[in-house]
């Protein structure tokens, strides 16, 4: 009994871990049904860029695309080589495309302010603009950029000028925040609390009871009554404004989950971007959101995979020794690639760890690039990384994968 | 007692999103504890990086001892709750630590994170300063307290936001509060600290926060490049790699006279590994004038191979530890 629980121990050990299937980008930016790529993960993971590289992609793939990007940074601005974002679309330059390249940066105030101006009267409005808890909430407080832009993309879809949408998240301490901060945001703005709390005998809440009054007090106390008044004054202001904040975050959010838009997961190969990925996937399927799958950004697979790392460690030691002409360069370069060999080994076996984790998802691997991204031929070379065929590579290796898989 | 390292005692530990933040506020606590010294590392974005990194259970909302250091130095790490933070607060202030409770059972308290999202980091600096300023039998409970803070992209509005609310909140017990907050991030007594990597955009987010810190009056102290890449080549092979002057012949004699197979193949791919090495080399290099530029005390962090343990954070450390007392003597 014993010895048959070891047996099949040893045999589920020894079997070779599960493949990821391949993520095919090429087919799904170039298919006319799709109408929103959302990228998402972690900050640093190099979502801009891939935002970027994608629109480019589309764009010469016919599609009428627009990029969306909402860091502070204006990292894709300099990646587009473009020196000025603002809230609107603007169209970037790329010889030779059938179709056309969009991008806009996100300003979140002026999204704010638009939303504001629009559903409201002119007195109306410039109340609203200048209460001074409407001016903290609309330029400063963490939530608001996930809201406007979520917002900005409700907009930029319903205005159908493109057929295509890709939105880059904003750098949040979590991937997740992109889905919760509008809604939470929503419901703050239309919740019964901040009613109850502005005016409770106005709304006519039976429940205004002692805790509530006592939870009345210390609000009170924490934040100063000047505070309150602002809020107050800016919630009645809203109040005749337009009733749905909540509406329309949950109106944007339901946009996600329609057929047509998918999710990007964007991770670099250690192990914190690949948790908060592991995170973000689970997440999409509870909330039953379409995910394409996985890239795995900046990965450093070797010019070849004949030469193992130990191997390389010993040729290089035995080159040395030899001291023949060229024989310290030759030992150096055999270093380089040892360690080339133990870095994508570290990265295959974290991709690894991923799959065994979510064996449905699908899986593409983007190398490093020398240097940083910031021209149109670095996102071209990034585009045909992302989107290229999965087998079809220089040294053999399925693109799935940073090395290839182990042979029996 | 050994000389202080430095007079700062607040470390703000800040660096865009990939740059190992977490890491060197870590090594920064250990560099600091050593000779003795009490230590407090402070993780405020609730992701328990520094308990991963110390290899211990998730952190509670509790000052527990993660490490020790050189001569009896010791490091606590301390994870801020920010709901645990506001009872706090109402206990300190309100004695209301009961009716916090409660409230929190109606949801009350998440309503109030909500009203004012800006709370959040009122809290969390609320509580970085009480840590700061604690006293006990007439003397400093910590030596130094190291905040693994929020990235560069938030860090100014972070440390702001006190300032913000107390205009906000023109009076009241709030803006007293926001007041005692600023009072001491604005003192000598504390130092921002930024992360970079050798990459374009790292460093130009640094200089964008050494800007905006430099503007709202926070005080700044070094700038880390963590990461930094040694190259294996030899110099002059170095500069032939990126001029793209190398090719598989320089290397396929040595390479088939210790018997490796396919020589000559095995010579183009790995010039290939070589120039990319190179040119990679090269950029970084290109940047450190650019780090020099932003005019802070600078210090490199190498690569270390292999996964992060508590004896890698130990030698990061010794590398901040010669740095730190240089940095004060600029």
């Amino acid at each position: 009994m014993a010895a048959d629980t070891a047996t099949t121990r040893t045999t589920a050990g020894a079997r070779t871990p599960r493949q990821a299937p391949a993520m095919e980008l090429a087919e799904l930016i170039a298919d006319r049904q799709t109408r929103i790529v959302v990228c998402c993960g972690a900050g640093g993971v190099g979502k801009t860029t891939t935002s970027a590289a994608l629109g480019l992609a589309a764009a010469e793939a016919g599609r009428t695309v627009v990029v969306l990007t909402i860091d502070p940074a204006r990292r894709l601005a300099q990646s587009l080589g473009l020196t000025e974002l603002d809230n609107e679309p603007r169209k970037v330059d790329v010889p030779g495309a059938p179709g056309e390249l969009h991008a806009m940066m996100l300003d979140m105030k002026r999204t704010f302010d638009e939303i504001v101006t629009a559903h409201s009267t002119p007195e109306r409005a410039q109340q609203i603009l200048d209460n001074p808890f409407y001016q903290a909430l609309s330029s400063s407080f963490a939530g608001t950029q996930e809201y406007m832009a979520m917002e900005k993309l409700g907009q930029l879809r319903a205005s159908d000028q493109w057929d295509l949408i890709i939105v880059d998240t904003p750098p949040s301490r979590s991937a997740l925040d992109f889905l919760d901060a509008p809604n939470r945001m929503g419901r703050f703005l239309d919740g019964t609390m901040i009613r109850l709390l502005m005016a409770p005998s106005r709304a006519g809440f039976k429940f205004a009871s002692a805790g509530f009054l006592l939870f009345s007090r210390i609000v009170s106390k924490i934040l100063g009554g000047q505070l309150l008044r602002d809020i107050s004054a800016f919630v009645s202001a809203l109040d005749t404004m337009f009733g749905g904040f909540r509406e329309r975050a949950t109106a944007t959010f339901e946009l996600l989950r329609r057929p047509g838009t998918w999710f990007v997961v964007v991770a670099a190969p250690e192990p914190d971007a690949l948790r908060e990925a592991s995170y973000f996937v689970d997440r999409l399927s509870a909330e039953g959101m379409p995910l394409a799958g996985l890239v795995v950004n900046r990965t450093h697979p070797p010019a070849t995979t004949a030469l193992s790392a130990t191997r390389a460690e010993g040729a290089a030691e035995e080159v040395a020794e030899s001291g023949d002409d060229g024989a310290a360069l030759a030992a150096a370069a055999l270093r380089v690639h040892a360690e080339r060999m133990q870095l994508a080994t570290r990265e295959q076996h974290l991709a690894d760890r991923f799959t065994s984790a979510h064996p449905d998802v699908a899986l593409r691997t983007v190398p490093a690039a020398a240097g940083d991204v910031h021209d149109l031929e670095g996102l071209r070379a990034m585009a045909a990384a992302l989107t290229g065929p999965d087998h079809d590579t220089p040294t053999g290796t399925p693109r799935t994968r940073v090395l290839p898989a182990r042979r029996g | 007692m050994p000389p202080e390292l430095t007079p700062a005692r607040l470390h703000v530990v800040t660096g865009k999103g990939g740059t190992g933040k977490t890491t060197v506020a870590a090594a920064l606590a250990l560099a600091l504890a050593a000779d003795g010294r009490s230590v407090l590392l402070v993780e405020t974005e609730g992701r328990q990086g520094i308990a991963q990194l110390f290899d211990t259970p998730p952190l509670p909302y509790e000052e527990r001892r993660v490490a020790v250091a050189r001569g009896g130095g010791e490091v606590k790490a301390l994870a801020i709750d920010v709901e645990e933070a506001l009872l706090d607060y109402l206990d300190m202030f309100y004695n209301l630590r009961r009716a916090g409770r409660a409230l929190r059972k109606m949801g009350a308290v998440d309503f109030a994170t909500a009203i004012a999202p800006g709370l959040r980091d009122v809290l969390i600096t609320g509580k970085i300063k009480e840590a700061v300023t604690r006293r006990q039998d007439g003397r400093q409970v910590y030596d130094a307290v190291v905040v693994d803070a929020p990235p560069t992209g938030r860090i100014t509005r972070f440390l702001g936001v006190t300032g913000e609310m107390s205009q906000l909140a023109r009076s009241g017990p709030i803006k007293t509060q926001s007041d005692g907050v600023m009072a001491v991030l604005r003192s000598p007594q504390t130092a921002v600290h930024l992360v970079t990597l050798l990459e374009d955009m790292p460093v130009q987010e640094t200089a964008d926060a050494i800007a905006e810190l430099q503007a709202a009056g926070l005080p700044l102290g070094s700038v880390v490049v963590n990461m930094a890449a040694e190259p294996v080549l030899p110099p002059d092979a170095l500069d032939r790699a990126v001029a793209g002057e190398l090719t598989g012949a320089d290397l396929a004699p040595a390479l088939g006279a210790v018997h490796l197979p396919g020589a000559e193949q095995l010579a183009d791919a790995l010039v290939a590994e070589v120039v990319e090495h190179a040119r990679r080399w090269a950029a970084q290099d290109a940047l450190r004038a650019r780090v020099e530029e932003l005019g802070r005390p600078t210090v490199e962090i190498p690569l270390l191979p292999g996964p992060m343990d508590l004896g890698c954070l130990f030698e990061l450390a010794g590398r901040l530890e010669e740095h730190l007392p240089a940095a004060v003597a600029r």
